[in-house]
């Protein structure tokens, strides 16, 4: 009994009322809420996408003409180089970031978490091997090993999320390393090996909730950087696949007529991308500061 | 000193053996013959076998590794390999990878010189400046305002400098070929290249050194700088300053790495015909001797400012180097 309460107690207070509580929190931090807004914005418009764009996104309107300029009545953003309709466009696009980068994401948690936490709590050999590779793999040329990466592979989502899950993940291992390595010497867990938990529970219920501050800043961050990748990745030409809409590769292929003067094409998804990797930022911004404040 | 020196460029070598097999074995398994990128897809059967065979391309993969690396001879009997500064033959620009790389290492390195030249003291100021009163509206003016420049994309920020600077204002170039006799003069040409690091990094470096710095602010011997009546100016100058840029210094050195991934944007956004385009290039026409070359060249300064920026750490900070 005495015991259990330990556990209890240990837990930060604002955790209890639930997740949905510490959203309120945000109001705390203006910088925080507009991250947080910015953020909504596009999951709303990526889930409402087949509603929100005007046509279909692959689809070429030659009667508009090509590289048709923006703020028509027609054409909120114009269209780009084949005539296809750039507000469906972004918007479409939206759905890709926003399944493809919490997605893999979300995969570099598992792997980087589980390595961590192996490394960080047996410690010992177990902790050198997997540093070892983390080290050499960090030590790597992030681009390059995504190119190398999606070359041997194919551009495809799948491959994007793999190779994000093998670059992001030794990242992870070492952020949850270091937070093991000193959560593992808290009176909690002391407390929960009397009781003769197994190893993984220790691990999965005593310290990785206790170590979640600070895993889910840096998951917002890397959400967004996640999205910047995949743009790059579109943008160098081994991204997703055309013709569905992909904003790094809608920039590339409307870039040469940005010197040319005719900017709409190339600027929107530029913002588009722009904006939802600042609200990722903002978000974790925020969320860091009302940390600070507890 | 000695024995950490020992143990790092021992794991150095260790590391760019691994990395450079297992570029090698990527390649290897790829889709796409190099021959068949070489000759184009009207070759023949027999071209094709030609070309391999005057390429040492039909021998084993472990054989190829060895002999590229230079521990056995190669496929006409020569020693010519990593090992004796034979870089191999680049199948996409068709001549000896020595031959080009340097240029395109020299043209990047000047463009990253000029840049950190001025992000340095700018991040420094910056950083500073916010750090030294926490939650001022400075402070947030210049957190918030780095936080957006270091979220948007390299190539996202060349659009939107390029829209500026090139077709509304008309000022500078939009291309940085880095030859002297094109239109523009070759430091106009680096303008804006620099600047999109800039962008990205000057952003980075400030949140760091203000993090630092908001650190430094809370120890008891700045309110003791305080309370024996220095001025503010000088608390900051004297004491407080020096402790903050231990982290950012030394994280400057850690974060190496992704400077290569902003180079090779930024140089694909500007078309410099730099180290990060060559690699690239290299990687998306399966030139193996290229990718290695440059992927070696990569590992070493990432790992070697690793090492230095630990050591730097701990020269800086009496704490470590004396324990």
């Amino acid at each position: 009994m005495a015991v259990e309460t330990v556990g209890a107690a240990a837990r930060p207070r604002w955790e209890l009322p639930g997740w949905i509580a510490s959203i309120g929190l945000l109001r705390e931090s203006y910088v925080g809420l507009a991250g947080f807004l910015i953020v909504m914005f596009w999951i709303v418009v990526a889930i409402l996408a087949p509603w929100l764009a005007p046509y279909d996104p692959n689809i070429n309107i030659y009667d508009s003409g090509v590289a048709a300029p923006p703020f028509t009545a027609q054409h909120w953003l114009g269209t780009d180089d084949q005539a296809r309709d750039i507000l469906s466009r972004v918007i479409w696009g939206s759905r890709v970031v926003l399944t493809v980068a919490p997605f893999a994401t979300l995969c570099g948690y598992i792997v980087g978490c589980v390595l961590g936490l192996l490394a960080g709590y047996y410690r010992g050999w177990v902790d050198a091997v997997i540093m070892q590779v983390c080290n050499i793999i960090l030590s790597f040329p992030v681009l390059v090993l995504y190119v190398i990466i999606m070359m041997k592979f194919g551009p495809s989502a799948l491959n994007i999320i793999a190779a994000v899950t093998f670059i992001a993940s030794p990242q992870v291992a070492r952020l949850v390393r270091s937070q093991t390595l000193e959560l593992r010497e808290r009176e909690y867990v002391a407390a929960a090996h009397i009781r003769g938990e197994p190893d993984w529970y220790v691990m999965l219920v005593e310290i990785l909730p206790n170590a979640r501050g600070p895993l889910i800043v840096d998951a917002c961050l890397r959400t967004g950087y996640t999205a910047i990748t995949i743009g790059v990745l579109g943008f160098l030409g081994v991204g997703l696949r055309p013709p569905d809409p992909d904003w790094g590769g809608m920039i590339r292929d409307t870039y040469s007529y940005l010197l040319g003067g005719q900017i709409h094409m190339a600027l929107a998804p530029a913002i588009a991308l722009s904006s939802l990797v600042v609200g990722f930022s903002l978000l974790a911004d925020g969320i860091r500061e009302i940390s600070m404040k507890d | 000193m000695f024995k950490f020196f020992a143990k790092r460029i021992v794991g150095l070598v260790f590391t760019m053996l691994v990395v450079s097999f297992l570029v090698f074995m990527t390649f290897e398994f790829s889709p796409g013959s190099v021959a068949r990128s070489a000759l184009g897809q009207f070759a023949t059967k027999l071209q094709l076998q030609k070309y391999e065979e005057e390429h040492g391309l039909n021998r084993p993969f472990l054989v190829r590794y060895a002999s590229w690396l230079g521990v056995i001879p190669d496929h006409k009997g020569n020693f010519s390999g990593v090992l004796q500064g034979d870089l191999g033959y680049s199948a996409l620009w068709k001549t000896q990878v020595n031959t080009f790389i340097w240029d395109r290492i020299g043209t990047t390195g000047l463009i990253t010189l000029v840049a950190f030249g001025i992000i340095a003291p700018v991040s420094i100021i910056l950083g500073v400046l916010a750090g030294m009163r926490e939650g001022s509206r400075l402070d947030r003016t210049i957190s918030v305002l780095s936080t957006i420049t270091t979220s948007v994309p390299e190539f996202a920020m060349g659009a939107f400098l390029l829209t500026i600077f090139v077709v509304g204002l008309g000022i500078l170039p939009g291309t940085a070929p880095m030859e002297p006799d094109s239109v523009w003069p070759i430091p106009m040409q680096m303008v804006l290249p620099v600047m999109t690091l800039m962008a990205y990094y000057i952003g980075y470096l400030v949140r760091m050194v203000r993090a630092s710095m908001v650190e430094v602010m809370t120890q008891p011997y700045i309110r003791t700088a305080v309370l024996k009546g220095m001025s503010f100016r000088e608390v900051i100058t004297k004491h407080a300053m020096r402790n903050a840029l231990i982290t950012p210094f030394t994280a400057i050195l850690l974060q190496l790495n992704f400077l290569f991934t902003s180079i090779v944007v930024v140089e694909a956004v500007f078309a410099v015909p730099g180290f990060g385009r060559m690699l690239v290039d290299a990687a998306l026409y399966k030139d193996v001797a290229t990718v290695e070359a440059a992927s070696l060249f990569a590992v070493f300064i990432v790992v070697t400012s690793q090492m230095l920026g630990d050591y730097a750490y701990m020269m800086l900070n009496p704490r470590i180097r004396f324990s």
